[in-house]
């Protein structure tokens, strides 16, 4: 779906970008190139979508590398917005690159309203999901095999939840479901089964567990306090102004206006 | 003679057009097959013959890739396999009994329920599954889990039973009255009629019945997805597994441009030659019923 959403925007791009050519002189467009986390996409494409409606004949581009790949971009000028799911490291910086929270990702772990089991520590998480702890009675619960459900390799909530937790490659899965919906159900069918889930897909069906005594909410997550999640951040160059276009993709993504869309495509907006 | 050869013109014409229509069709079959073998030979030279297709370990997006699918094949033989052993001795029974003993109107409800059991989308029956079927599976098995290979083999034999009951009745109708009546007149009852005369005249159509319902269920994707629980497991009743299909669909809307997606071709593809070749077979069983 998704692949047929950026099949799509690619296609709708490269028309608009045959049609700029035709009126150039007329039209103010411009482009902005993004590129970088795999993870933000429903976030950026969102956001990139908005910008094109708002902004008649700007053109938004954006490149799903990987968070790696968009900090190199940037910083070779290959792009003028770098996307990153994680926090820039200090040699990053000084290396003359600036970031900007865009939003956070919280990741809610979930378990069946039946679990007495209320609160965990990120390491138990990943003791459970690499399968040191197999069964509940380990924690002080059920006499019960965990059943542990997760997401299909490539899913950005999975690269989330694995590197957070520090698990990557390791979890020993028993259902790897295609979508957000499916992991709630099957949790919510399974006393026994612990899951993870965007918190902006959580509903009554399933228990979020507290994570070190954090009980997951969109203002745990944005002053840092739950653990299970991380930042999505614009990578800019320090110093370097952008594009006239560019810089008004960056206010229009920093400002109030985008917080819905962003709390609409599943993250927590900083501002 | 004017009338006539405007006419000739209006035939060629109409000619042309379902040429033309008949020529989309094969059109269509010509270019899938050439797009899956073109993306999908490059991702088996990579990998190599032997250790894409015999590899026990799919592991795509860790940090050294692992690109067997021996799990996928295995499970879907199995899956198929298991889901004939149980659909086909009901489907070929209800056949039968439609065919020859029900009374009409017992055999006009039960005939629009067969049907109606082919129009339930794969999604229904995936969805049905996956809040009832699986658990239900884990209760009675007392199972950590109930996805598992038991959950889709179930699926999979009812949604091929309208396939199987529908052909073989078919067939079975098609026996000529003279030979059962020839046997009751020798003193046969009737059962011995159905199972000594027609089954036997009507066999070739009922092996195509049954090469039919392989065929639904290999290709089957979205209900095994919804009930299977997706884990690349070598294949085992109560773990969770993955089949050719789902393998594909599981991983393809994030699949970057690399070698994980070229490989996801090649699964296709080998979907692929399974599906000719039941194809190929279900040709054979036809042809041989025609001449029968």
């Amino acid at each position: 779906m998704k692949r047929i959403f950026s099949l799509i925007l690619t296609a709708a791009l490269a028309v608009s970008t045959l049609a700029a050519c035709g009126q150039q002189s007329t039209s103010e467009g411009g482009t902005v190139a993004t590129d970088g986390s795999t993870s933000m996409q429903k976030v950026i494409g969102a956001l990139g979508e908005a910008f094109e409606q708002n902004n008649d004949g700007a053109t938004f581009t954006y490149n799903p590398t990987g968070s790696g790949s968009g900090i190199t971009a940037v910083s070779e000028g290959r792009c003028d917005i770098g996307l990153s799911s994680r926090s820039l490291k200090d040699d990053e910086k000084s290396a003359g690159l600036t970031e900007t929270v865009l939003a956070y990702d919280g990741i809610a772990i979930i378990v069946n309203p039946e679990n007495p089991i209320a609160n965990l520590s990120l390491e138990e998480i990943a003791k459970i999901y690499t399968g040191e702890i197999a069964n509940w009675s380990e924690l002080g619960g059920n006499d019960a095999e965990i059943v542990l459900i997760g997401r299909e390799a490539g899913s950005g909530t999975r690269d989330g939840f694995e590197s957070i937790t520090g698990t990557e490659d390791a979890c020993r899965y028993r259902q790897e479901l295609t979508s957000t919906g499916d992991v709630i159900a099957t949790v919510s069918q399974n006393p026994d089964a612990i899951g993870y889930a965007s918190l902006a897909a959580l509903n009554d069906s399933v228990k979020a567990v507290s994570v070190d005594g954090v009980t997951v909410s969109e203002a745990a997550v944005k002053d840092g306090s739950y653990a299970v999640q991380r930042p999505f951040v614009l990578v800019t160059r320090t110093g370097e102004a952008l594009s006239e276009t560019a810089q008004k993709f960056y206010d229009f993504a920093t400002s109030a206006d985008a917080a819905d869309i962003i709390s609409a495509a599943g993250a927590v907006p900083a501002v | 003679m004017k009338k006539n050869q405007s006419g000739r013109v209006f035939e060629a014409c109409v000619h042309g057009v379902f040429l033309l229509l008949g020529l989309i069709t094969v059109g269509c079959v010509l270019l899938i097959t050439m797009y899956l073998v073109i993306s999908g030979i490059p991702a088996i030279r990579q990998i190599g013959l032997g250790s894409f297709l015999l590899g026990k370990v799919w592991a795509s997006t860790t940090s050294e890739p692992k690109f067997g699918i021996l799990p996928f094949i295995l499970t879907s033989v199995y899956g198929t396999a298991g889901a004939i052993v149980l659909g086909v001795p009901v489907g070929f029974f209800t056949a039968v009994y439609l065919a020859k003993a029900a009374q009409p109107k017992v055999r006009a409800v039960m005939e629009g329920a067969v049907s109606l059991l082919a129009g339930i989308p794969s999604v229904v029956y995936g969805l049905v599954g996956m809040l009832i079927l699986v658990p239900g599976i884990r209760r009675v098995f007392h199972v950590p889990d109930g996805s598992s290979l038991l959950a889709a083999i179930l699926v999979l034999a009812v949604m091929i039973l309208p396939s199987i009951v529908k052909v073989s009745m078919t067939a079975l109708e098609a026996v000529p009255k003279e030979y059962e009546d020839a046997s009751l007149a020798l003193g046969a009852t009737p059962v011995e009629t159905w199972f000594r005369v027609s089954v036997p005249a009507a066999r070739s159509g009922i092996a195509a019945a049954v090469v039919l319902g392989v065929g639904r269920a290999i290709g089957e994707a979205m209900a095994v997805m919804m009930v299977s629980g997706n884990v690349a497991n070598m294949p085992s009743l109560f773990q969770s597994v993955r089949f050719l299909t789902t393998a594909v669909a599981s991983e393809m809307s994030y699949a970057g441009v690399g070698l994980q997606r070229q490989a996801l071709f090649s699964i296709a593809l080998v979907l692929f030659l399974f599906i000719m070749l039941i194809n190929a077979a279900l040709n054979f069983f036809l042809k041989r019923s025609k001449e029968g």
